[in-house]
């Protein structure tokens, strides 16, 4: 054992992400972990098993389903999930369209991207979760930059950025009155190179689209989409076959691929710490929109 | 590869976001899409140049304000270190922002512009830096360029700095001249100052030592979550009792004796176990959890020490509070509920000794209440024993926060000077 008693930057990262899932687990009645299946909410999982055991997670794991997603990324979604005896909670965005609670949208850049607000809202009601973790990372994107760890929401899921909670050494407000919650992001403080580095030294499994393989796509607004039955492609869109992996896993209507020959971890970590382009501006047509598109949609309660 | 954390405080004009854009570009932390989306902004509010503050500025207000309001954080790395950095307002209505942020500091950069010298902002953000007990002090004089690299005005301005720091508890300070715009003794060593023979900005941030500024004496472990598998299929994990926490100080190894409280029971470490492993030892900032020798009855909000070193365990607190909210301002007879460690306890304000007027460090006795930012000497009452150290000490062990109890928002924070 060391004996400068210094920690390197994953085991403290780790340290600061179990605290405080350990301290949401004692404080709120209803938890529950928004899972995905895309590296984030992987590596909030995998940190969630460490901080209970040898217990299981004692909170069930949610997933807000478009409808719109990769079928590789289900399939590990269902496995991991029975690999850790969790309960998986599955709120469906086609359900909240067929009951008439949320309005698909329409034309070429249609997404059910912003309905699943409504959904995941919804969701939040019927199961009067009052805490509920979220694998966002500060270095992701501006606005997200500003949000605090347990970051408080009103009685409509909104944020309220001007007006946050002060949050000082590693002690939370965890207070709040019926109806309210608190979206909790354990994983603030990481780095992309930081989940990929985790990932690497955990040994995590992770959906295969995040390695290079060949596919199907074609070019929009500088995103390379992926040929799906969700989209509409125009004629000025032409199919071509390219040697892609994921760098975020979302729907596949508005997710974008990378160009990539990478085939192991280690060859995605060599990528990453070499790319100038953020992996929201790189694949997500969802941020493109306007200047505080993300600010926007988290104020109305998106994730 | 460690972490530093580390506070910058200024404003705009003191050339702030173009030093922590520069920190960034440099280490190639900022990528081409967020500087092509910045220059468009800039470009389209007509601004002369890239303004790098809109790469830290996030939110809608402070965009259509040009201020920082709420703490930002960003992330660089150099192959020797992980930073975060968090980016505070300078501004006197955002000092509770400025003290969150500082709270978690190793250590804070304070900009001066050396057209100015010390502005009572400067002086301000240094008096914050010590009440949160930030261990290490960067003083940026910044715009040497504009002074044409005077070693005078770096001097004069160290000097100044320097005699009022005496009024201050200031364990390390070190002064560096710098130009945030071109680059001056902050990743490089500057070419224009040979006079100055220490070390840029970023050198100093990368070798700097802040192990020992964590207390690995007096053993403190605030039992957070106890485990209980529940698993009565496996006789192994039936009588398992695992109590979780963060280490807030000292080393605890297996074998250790180690004493409860409140019950004042001692008792032995059997193992301890990070993410279900056996470890050697276990010391901050480490997440375990802890395995004893004899079945104590111990829940959330006890804490862990060794019989010869215990914190106290006080009902009446000393110390210095912010106050951080202007619907109501803080008085003695407020009732608040009250947060230390991984317990949550009711109070009481008794006394409210002065208020300190944060620009010139001048007491005012006659005080009556404390308003919003506003910063004072309190005593309080406790319902239930917090086992608190001064802040001085631990700052976990020594560190509150006060919530309001009937809108539940966090609305001071409280330094333990001394608890009984």
């Amino acid at each position: 054992m060391r004996s400068d008693y210094l920690l390197s930057q994953l085991d403290v990262l780790e340290a600061e992400s179990i605290h405080i899932m350990r301290e949401v687990a004692a404080e709120f009645e209803r938890p529950a972990l928004l899972f995905s299946g895309g590296k984030d909410s992987i590596v909030m999982l995998g940190l969630a098993e460490k901080a209970f055991r040898p217990a299981n997670i004692p909170f069930p794991v949610m997933h807000v389903d478009t409808g719109h997603n990769f079928s590789e990324v289900i399939d590990f979604r269902d496995r991991r999930v029975a690999q850790l005896s969790v309960r998986l909670v599955v709120a469906s965005v086609q359900e909240s369209i067929d009951q008439g609670r949320a309005v698909e949208e329409t034309g070429r850049w249609a997404s059910r991207n912003r309905l699943q607000t409504v959904t995941l809202l919804d969701a939040i009601e019927e199961h009067r979760f009052d805490a509920l973790f979220g694998g966002a990372r500060r270095d992701e994107e501006k606005a997200r930059a500003k949000e605090r760890v347990f970051s408080f929401r009103d009685e409509f899921g909104q944020w309220d950025p001007k007006n946050q909670r002060p949050e000082l050494w590693n002690l939370y407000n965890t207070r709040i009155r019926r109806g309210e919650h608190i979206r909790v992001f354990p994983l603030s403080n990481w780095t992309e190179l930081d989940i990929w580095a985790y990932i690497e030294r955990e040994e995590l499994e992770i959906p295969s689209i995040y390695y290079a393989h060949e596919r199907q796509v074609f070019e929009r607004d500088a995103i390379l989409l992926a040929d799906n039955p969700f989209v509409q492609r125009g004629e000025d869109e032409p199919l071509f076959t390219a040697t892609v992996r994921y760098r975020t896993v979302g729907d596949m209507t508005c997710t974008g691929a990378v160009e990539s020959t990478a085939k192991s971890v280690a060859e995605v970590i060599a990528e990453v710490a070499a790319t100038r382009i953020t992996e929201r501006g790189q694949t997500r047509a969802d941020d493109r929109t306007s200047e505080a598109a993300m600010e926007d949609r988290k104020r109305e309660g998106y994730f | 590869m460690d972490i530093l954390r580390f506070a910058t405080a200024g404003s705009v004009d003191d050339g702030k976001s173009t030093l922590i854009g520069r920190l960034l570009f440099d280490s190639k932390a900022i990528f081409e899409d967020q500087l092509a989306a910045v220059e468009r902004t800039s470009r389209d509010r007509g601004e002369e140049g890239t303004n790098l503050a809109l790469l830290t500025d996030g939110l809608r207000a402070e965009r259509e304000q040009g201020i920082t309001i709420d703490v930002a954080y960003r992330y660089f790395a150099t192959p020797r270190r992980k930073f975060i950095i968090a980016d505070t307002p300078g501004h006197i209505q955002y000092t509770r922002n400025m003290v969150t942020g500082a709270s978690t500091a190793d250590l804070a950069i304070v900009l001066v512009d050396a057209r100015n010298g010390l502005t009572e902002q400067s002086r301000r953000h240094a008096f914050l830096t010590t009440l949160l007990r930030v261990p290490h002090l960067v003083l940026a004089v910044n715009k040497m360029d504009l002074v044409g690299y005077d070693q005078q005005v770096f001097e004069q301005i160290s000097a100044e700095f320097t005699k009022f720091a005496a009024k201050l508890e200031i364990p390390d300070l070190t002064f560096i001249p710098i130009s945030a715009l071109h680059g001056d003794n902050v990743v490089e060593r500057s070419a224009n100052m040979p006079w100055y023979d220490g070390p840029s900005l970023l050198h100093h941030l990368e070798h700097l030592h802040i192990a020992s500024d964590r207390n690995l004496i007096d053993v403190r472990f605030p039992v957070q979550y106890v485990i209980r598998p529940h698993a009565s299929s496996d006789p192994e994990l039936h009588d398992y009792r695992g109590y979780a926490g963060q280490v807030a100080g000292g080393v605890l190894k297996p074998g250790d004796e180690v004493l409860h409280l409140p019950s004042g029971f001692t008792t032995r470490i059997r193992a301890i176990e990070a993410a279900g492993e056996n470890v050697a030892e276990a010391f901050p900032p480490m997440s375990v959890t802890l395995l004893l020798d004899d079945d104590v009855d111990i829940s959330r909000g006890d804490l862990i020490c060794r019989p010869n070193n215990r914190p106290s365990a006080a009902q009446d607190i000393e110390g210095m509070v912010c106050w951080m909210t202007a619907d109501r301002p803080l008085a003695p007879r407020a009732r608040l509920i009250v947060k230390h460690t991984t317990r949550t306890v009711k109070g009481i304000v008794t006394d409210l000794h002065y208020r300190i007027d944060v620009n010139t460090l001048h007491r005012d006795e006659s005080a009556a209440s404390l308003g919003l930012n506003e910063i004072g000497r309190v005593r309080m009452r406790l319902t239930q024993p917090v086992f608190a150290d001064p802040y001085a000490r631990n700052r976990l062990t020594g560190g509150m926060i006060l919530i309001d109890e009937a809108t539940n928002t966090t609305v001071g924070t409280v330094m333990i000077t001394e608890a009984r």
